[in-house]
């Protein structure tokens, strides 16, 4: 019998500003599978779909388990972890291409300087250095935590900026996770020293009022945070912030 | 668009859709659909609004204006997005689209609309039953007049869906989607509204 193949076809990039090709494979399958056990195949063997000879392609991956966010890529339309996308579940030929709304640095490695640039400019941190020992800090209720802890799985993996139609070169908006991780520090104990500033970031330009409400990254990503509303929210404690401000200050 | 300015506007824009640009869509409306009561009826409505004192004010600060803000940050706001539902064919994802694409319908009706009414009236023309009539003797005035008024109606009401997301006053999945149930049932009652008000000008 044949030997079972995998056909992948990868959309590739040799450099930052080099125009994008595919290039198609053929390798051999093994039950339990998942992309990126594919591409460790032609990394071990870089041969495309034609016989020749190729440069191995280039990717990112650390946790293997879904935690990390670095293996994001567009698998068959859809921008999703590539460690645990299985092979078995994908439609054949299978699709690799770079998350396009970010700058791809080689192939399907892409770079996402651009989130954490967010998450410091919304201050998506909570301060408690000091030159002395501040105690402990106060408790948070059980029913909060639940909910923050959901909100904490955030891996920054960018798979909310790829699917937002308001995420794009024409546009600033930081994206769908920071206006979450804003209600995250928000609702903290401690963080919620600190709101005002946060809630500030989030007014600016880029900033929460260029959601337009598409919901597609409630959808899109991979640890079910409940964006949508992690973003209504805000809407809600911004509109609030601003009309105190002009209130009152 | 201005630097610094962003959140005010979108939160301007996101206002004036509804107070008062959807509110004069509600009204305005409704007083075409006296055309229903007869000739009579509808003439009538028109002379008790041509009766508003300083009516040039009113309709400048609360139709012109709003409008104009609202129509060219919103030009601005859909051509900044960058459409996608080929891959995420949520239910959602369409509203956003047809928001932005009944948006661009609206503008095109609205400036015809008001070419044919508001303008000609300026110009001389006297606005009732008569006038209304003679526009719609022709059949393809007849389609324009209803795809924009479905675009108009479509717009406005899942844009109140929009307007209670923008606010926070739906914040959870639950009251969205209940919101989109009653914001479907507005869309229906107001249409029908519009469009038989237009049926009864069709001689
Ligand atoms: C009868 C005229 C109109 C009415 C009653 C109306 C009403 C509304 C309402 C209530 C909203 C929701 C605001 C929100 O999302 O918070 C909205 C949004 C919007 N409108 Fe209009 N509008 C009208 C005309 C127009 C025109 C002429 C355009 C121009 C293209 C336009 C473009 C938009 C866009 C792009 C949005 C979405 C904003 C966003 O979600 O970020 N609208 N409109
Ligand atoms: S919110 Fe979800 S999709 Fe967006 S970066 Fe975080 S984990 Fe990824
Ligand atoms: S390698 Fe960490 S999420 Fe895939």
């Amino acid at each position: 019998m044949a030997e079972k193949l995998i056909h992948l076809i990868i959309t590739r990039q040799d450099s930052p500003d080099s125009t994008p090709y595919k290039e198609e494979f053929k390798i051999p399958y093994r039950p339990g599978m998942n992309v990126i056990g594919a591409l460790m195949e032609i990394q071990r063997n870089p041969i495309n779909a034609q016989g020749q000879k190729t440069s191995p392609v280039n990717w990112e991956s650390n946790c293997l388990e879904e935690v990390c966010g670095a293996c994001s890529m567009v698998i068959n339309g859809k921008p999703r972890q590539a460690c645990s996308a299985l092979i078995d579940k994908l439609e054949q030929p299978i699709r690799l291409e770079p998350m396009s709304t970010f700058p791809v640095q080689r192939d399907l490695s892409i770079d996402r300087s651009r989130m954490f640039d967010a998450l410091k400019r919304v201050k998506a941190w909570i301060p408690i250095d000091g030159t002395h020992d501040l105690g402990p800090g106060p408790r948070m209720p059980e029913v909060e935590r639940q909910w923050a802890y959901e909100l904490s799985k955030c891996m920054t993996c960018g798979v909310c900026l790829e699917a937002c139609p308001n995420v794009n070169a024409k546009s600033e908006f930081i994206g769908p996770f920071a206006i979450s991780q804003v209600r995250l520090f928000n609702q903290h104990p401690t963080g919620q020293m600190n709101k005002h500033e946060r809630l500030e970031a989030l007014m600016g330009d880029g900033g929460i009022g260029d959601c337009g409400n598409s919901q597609n990254c409630v959808q899109a990503c991979p640890k079910g945070i409940p964006l949508t509303t992690s973003i209504a929210h805000m809407n809600k404690e911004t509109t609030k912030h601003a009309v105190k401000k002009f209130f009152f200050s | 668009m201005a630097k610094g300015h962003s959140f005010l506007s979108h939160k301007l824009h996101s206002l004036l859709g509804l107070f008062p640009i959807g509110l004069f869509l509600l009204f305005h409306l409704t007083a075409n659909y006296q055309a229903t009561r007869g000739a009579e009826a509808f003439n009538q409505t028109v002379g008790l609004i041509e009766n508003v004192p300083l009516l040039l004010v009113v309709e400048f600060v609360f139709i012109y204006i709003p409008i104009l803000f609202h129509a060219v940050y919103g030009l601005y706001i859909a051509f900044q997005a960058k459409h996608n539902v080929g891959n995420f064919g949520y239910f959602r994802n369409h509203m956003f689209l047809w928001q932005r694409v009944t948006g661009i319908i609206t503008l095109i009706f609205i400036v015809w609309h008001v070419w044919e009414t508001r303008i000609q009236k300026a110009l001389g023309a006297s606005v009732d039953f008569d006038m209304m009539a003679n526009i719609f003797s022709s059949p393809a005035m007849i389609v324009f007049y209803t795809i924009g008024i479905i675009s108009t109606v479509f717009h406005f009401s899942n844009g109140l869906w929009s307007f209670l997301v923008h606010w926070g006053i739906t914040v959870g999945p639950r009251s969205q989607r209940v919101a989109t149930y009653l914001t479907m049932v507005v869309f229906v009652v107001v249409t029908f509204i519009g469009l038989r008000a237009m049926s009864a000008f069709i001689l």
